[in-house]
């Protein structure tokens, strides 16, 4: 990628990320987050969720996959935030994922003496922002 | 029981040292729908000029959370857990994170302010090797959500 090609506004990619109650289970274990509004319905309606929803951090986590992949290194992602604005919740389906979040990246801004971009994510379940502010900073060779 | 305001400007010590392995690298990345050769190929890291397996952009998130929960489970903190909400979220790498090192966590307690009967406490969490190579710094926000909120 040559840093002299990019463009303020130009689109990085989009991509489809269906979301199971499996993908929450293997989350849990690989980050160590065990808490059960991830993981059970009961608890989390205890606690006023409409059941159990997607850890902000896997949402997060799987969304900067289309920043690494478009820069071909995820060492190059220098930085990375965001907000969680709306919970993600996963209902429990057989043959399909129970949420499905669409993840689009846009180039927000360019820094030619750090040879940095900075990648806007926008991250949305049925149209409505889960991620707020989801930027990723990016070294371009 | 309500949030400690005194906890703003408290820090909590590095505590036993994370031992970042292969597998909890492969882990994650399968777990983040990661599918980039330098997490999984000890190889394919080596080539891309790596010590060794890379992780993905996020893995420091095990390391951070482990040092909020020194404050969360303070029980000086007048933190209840199932009443947390992430709400913000951040990362600076000083240097890419890899299979074989030895990271520490000092945490930081930055700003405590009352919602209601609830709080927004910002944590920072400094990431260095056991040798104190700056690796990352980590900004987490939690909501502690009030009765009713």
């Amino acid at each position: 990628m040559n840093f002299s090609e990019l463009a303020v506004g130009q689109e990085i990619g989009a991509r489809t990320l269906g979301i199971s109650r499996v993908d929450l289970i293997k989350y849990a274990g690989a980050s160590g987050d065990f808490n059960p509004i991830h993981w059970n319905d009961r608890f989390a309606r205890e606690v006023e969720l409409p059941g159990v929803i997607a850890h902000g951090m896997f949402t997060m986590g799987a969304a900067v996959q289309l920043v690494t992949d478009w820069v071909g290194d995820p060492s190059a992602v220098i930085a990375y935030g965001t907000r969680f604005t709306k919970p993600v919740p996963v209902a429990d389906l057989d043959g399909g994922p129970g949420a499905v979040v669409e993840v689009v990246g846009v180039i927000g801004a360019l820094d030619a003496d750090a040879s940095t971009a900075r990648v806007d994510l926008t991250v949305t379940l049925d149209g409505q922002k889960v991620l707020v502010k989801a930027q990723a900073t990016v070294r371009v060779a | 029981m309500s949030i400690n305001p005194a906890l703003q400007g408290r820090s909590y010590p590095q505590g036993d040292a994370y031992s970042v392995g292969r597998e909890s690298i492969r882990e994650f990345a399968t777990a983040v729908k990661a599918t980039h050769a330098t997490h999984f190929d000890v190889a394919a890291a080596q080539a891309a000029g790596h010590a060794d397996l890379l992780a993905p952009p996020t893995f420091a998130i095990i390391v951070a959370q482990r040092a909020d929960a020194q404050l969360i489970n303070d029980p000086d903190s007048g933190i209840d857990f199932s009443r947390v909400v992430h709400a913000e979220q951040k990362f600076t790498h000083h240097r890419p994170i890899v299979a074989g090192d030895e990271l520490v966590a000092e945490l930081h307690v930055d700003t405590v302010r009352a919602m209601g009967s609830g709080a927004m406490i910002t944590t920072r969490a400094e990431i260095s090797t056991v040798a104190g190579e700056a690796v990352a710094t980590t900004v987490s926000a939690i909501l502690v959500r009030g009765e009713g909120q």
